[in-house]
């Protein structure tokens, strides 16, 4: 979701009859949910799919400052406004516990910024839609950061210790985020109709976005059989997109806003919503840089890293300065 | 020139008078950049009153390689603990 379509660089799960004696060892591990830790011997495309997923989840992070920046002046009021600042400096916490935890696989964190900036490696879709009022930011925080929970608490679960470990970490403050989200969109839908109708606008434009976030449909999704054999993934994206719809409609309903799915329904038998279709052709055109921001988004970030530049050499030659003078 | 700032590991005392505790990692130009980026990462919610940050570099680890031949020896020697000694019921305070 956070990271969409991960490629593991292999066509099928492999069989434990073609696995090296290592291969099966460490397998045995994971079967036995021993976590495996930066040093311990790891099959070749484990390490790389890991490198891959958990850098779309950082630049993820990152570049999801970006649509919240853009309301940091014109929030409503200085409370508002400290605590979107607090939100939005914590996502810069999130990016930098997963490129951490992306170096301990033998990465460096310049070379996964390049492959971002180069367009080697996405970040989620989402982040590729304009916030264009005040009641986008409540939109966020309510349903791409729920989004992001209903992910990121089974992934403290997976395989990789580090990686387990920043998610603990940011799952406890992930909760703070969607619910000052929520709140907002409470404050919008008790205030007058303009302040309501902007809050339904906003729900109706991020909807299908949100749901796109976990991802294609299982039956599309070639590599995450491998992924959950690994245990790097724990739940479908399909498991997962139905758990945050079914925990969704309910908080929409409270608002007194109407999810924009004519089709959608609750399926008694089941106890689940049903939706109507996703337009999953908006998702890949998205991922393929075509999306409202994808260009502006990219630019920013490469703005900002060449804008920094020099400050990071500054800093660099002044400690190196410093600690000659001390051998000295 | 690479100008990538080094790794440092950043360990963090809770408020609860206990030791320090590996919170996670940073990149640093120098020591002091190093704890003032620890505070702003690691403790923005009053999680710490204490930091230490180490050069990861300067970190010595024992090999995963190694672990039986470290660690297997103690499995024999279960004496260690206290409740390997049975006590009788009518004796207190042991």
């Amino acid at each position: 979701m956070y990271a969409q379509l991960v490629d593991t660089g292999l066509k099928k799960v492999a069989e434990a009859s073609e696995m090296s004696a290592d291969e099966r060892a460490f397998q045995a591990r994971v079967d036995a949910d021993v976590k495996i830790e930066p040093k311990d011997w790891m099959p070749e495309a484990y390490r790389r799919t890991l490198v891959r997923q958990i850098q779309q989840h950082a630049h993820s992070e990152i570049v999801g400052m970006l649509p919240e920046g853009n309301w940091l002046t014109r929030a409503p009021s200085l409370k508002r406004k400290a605590i979107l600042m607090a939100k939005i400096q914590d996502e810069g916490g999130h990016g930098l516990y997963l490129y951490s935890a992306a170096e301990t696989l033998g990465v460096s964190r310049d070379d996964l910024i390049d492959d971002l900036h180069a367009g080697k490696v996405k970040y989620s879709s989402i982040f590729n839609y304009p916030t264009l009022n005040w009641a986008d930011i409540g939109t966020i925080g309510w349903l791409v950061d729920g989004a992001a929970i209903m992910n990121q608490i089974p992934l403290c679960r997976c395989s990789y210790g580090p990686y387990a470990r920043a998610m603990v970490r940011i799952c406890k403050e992930e909760s703070f985020h969607q619910r000052q989200g929520f709140d907002i969109m409470i404050s919008m839908c008790n205030g007058t109709r303009e302040q309501k109708a902007m809050a339904q606008d906003a729900l109706d434009r991020w909807w299908w976005p949100s749901l796109m976030m976990f991802g294609p449909p299982d039956a599309e999704s070639v590599h995450s059989a491998q992924s959950a054999r690994w245990k790097i993934k724990l739940l479908s994206n399909d498991e997962l997109r139905q758990r945050f719809i079914d925990q969704t409609v309910p908080q929409a309903e409270f608002l007194g806003l109407s999810i924009p799915d004519p089709e959608l329904r609750l399926d008694e038998a089941t106890g689940h919503y049903a939706i109507g279709p996703i337009d999953w052709d908006e998702f890949k055109n998205v991922l393929k840089g075509h999306g409202p921001c994808n260009r502006e988004r990219l630019a920013t970030r490469v703005k900002a890293w060449e804008d920094g530049a020099w400050v990071r050499e500054a800093a660099m030659a002044h400690a190196r300065k410093r600690a000659a003078r001390e051998a000295a | 020139m690479t100008s990538e700032w080094p790794l440092w590991e950043v360990f963090i005392r809770s408020q609860h008078g206990l030791a320090h505790k590996h919170a996670g990692s940073l990149h640093a130009p120098d020591a002091a950049m190093a704890v003032k980026n620890a505070r702003d990462v690691y403790t923005r919610r009053n999680e710490g009153v204490s930091i230490w940050v180490v050069r990861s570099s300067d970190v010595v680890a024992s090999s995963p390689g190694d672990r039986e031949a470290l660690f297997d020896p103690a499995q024999s020697k279960v004496y260690r603990h206290p409740t390997f000694f049975p006590m009788p019921d009518e004796v207190k305070h042991i």
